[in-house]
């Protein structure tokens, strides 16, 4: 299970940089051949957002499908395993997308942040 | 509990030195707080781009640029628990000893029972023990070095936590990971664990002395581990019996080789 892991990587990141400003989102980039189970992540991000500035904070994962382009025809195809063939049966391809696995970005809270009085830097 | 892998306690992987003092080091994880101080009139959103492993392949890097001055090969072996990875080392050590200094990083949930048996084989041997983490990253494995202190031209084997699905996506700066099945696992594992296969270099498919007993079949094994990865080297041995271990001994030395000749190409 290391969604545990990385779920609390993602939070200390975006904690790290809300510097303390309330989160109210954060979205995520999870391919489909990341290796990575979006639905272990959301299950553990509630329980690891709690209690820092990400606590309540809604989390958007995109998922982008797993593409490759052929090296034997070119062409473009979809893949549902990391070692799905090309239509042409080629087997030797570049990854175009799929193994994505990013903090995209995170939204501050703006009412709660209006509420902390910028610091004298 | 560690905010990188997971593991339990208090942040600490516990990392302790089998056949000396031993004692715990904390991870050392660097905690950066950048007091950005966001004014009103900024947008509420901030975009980050940031790729999630990106601290652990940063240390991973280090690790690699470490051991790469001075001259040491680092393999990460990896496998499902019970593949006979200890074995294997244990052969390896008793071989290859006389050759060249090898040291061995032993990562388990619990337990030194692994690292005891390394130490008695006569290699000089690290524990990691990462709770409930299911995995090794790249900076237990830093600290693991900084307790070794592994001697310049050595071999230094990882034995990672058995697991064929979390240490694929985790770097630790090795120059190759080499995945161990045996044959009393089932022949489809490299499709249903693909991400693992195919960030291996070398498979080796081991407890061969006990396929006369089992349905096991040697091609197709092969041949799925080829579909996930068509460059992927493969061999076959039975650390108990020591058929085909020459052939691991020869693949390391010629690693061994090619990584002293790295040392200063970058």
């Amino acid at each position: 299970m290391h969604e545990l892991g990385i779920t609390q990587s993602i939070v200390r990141t975006v904690a790290e940089r809300a510097g303390g400003r309330p989160v109210r989102r954060v979205k995520l980039e999870i391919g489909r051949l990341a290796g990575v189970m979006p639905g272990a992540i959301r299950f553990c991000f509630d329980a690891v957002a709690a209690g820092t500035v990400l606590e309540g904070a809604a989390l958007e994962i995109v998922e982008p499908e797993g593409r490759a382009r052929c090296r034997s025809c070119g062409a473009e195809f979809l893949q549902e395993t990391l070692y799905d063939p090309c239509t042409c049966g080629a087997r030797d391809a570049a990854r175009l997308s799929g193994e994505e696995l990013n903090i995209v970005e995170f939204e501050f809270d703006a009412e709660a942040g209006a509420a902390i009085a910028p610091s004298a830097a | 509990m560690c905010a990188t892998c997971g593991c339990s306690g208090d942040g600490k992987a516990k990392i302790g030195r089998v056949g000396h003092d031993r004692h715990d080091h904390e991870h050392g994880h660097d905690h950066h707080h950048d007091h950005d101080h966001h004014h009103a009139h900024e947008t509420p959103v901030v975009s980050l781009q940031q790729r999630v492993l990106d601290k652990n392949d940063a240390l991973a890097a280090r690790n690699r640029a470490w051991l790469a001055g001075r001259e040491i090969l680092m393999l990460n072996l990896v496998s499902a628990p019970g593949s006979g990875k200890t074995t294997l080392l244990e052969r390896s050590i008793a071989a290859l000893e006389a050759r060249f200094p090898l040291y061995v990083i032993e990562g388990d949930q619990a337990t030194t029972n692994d690292a005891e048996r390394i130490k008695a084989a006569g290699a000089p041997v690290v524990q990691i023990n990462t709770g409930t983490g299911c995995h090794l990253e790249a900076e237990m494995v830093a600290d693991g070095l900084r307790e070794l202190r592994p001697q310049p031209g050595a071999l230094v084997l990882v034995e990672n936590v058995g697991n064929l699905v979390c240490p694929a996506l985790f770097d630790l700066g090795e120059s190759a990971k080499v995945v161990i099945l045996s044959v009393t696992e089932g022949e489809d594992k490299p499709l249903k664990y693909p991400h693992m296969f195919r960030a291996a270099d070398l498979m080796i498919l081991n407890k061969i002395d006990l396929l006369p007993h089992l349905d096991f079949d040697v091609d197709r094994c092969i041949a799925h581990a080829r579909t996930v990865n068509p460059q992927i080297a493969i061999l076959t041995l039975s650390a108990k019996t020591g058929e085909g271990l020459d052939d691991w001994y020869d693949w390391l030395a010629a690693r061994r080789h090619a990584q002293a000749g790295q040392a200063f190409a970058d």
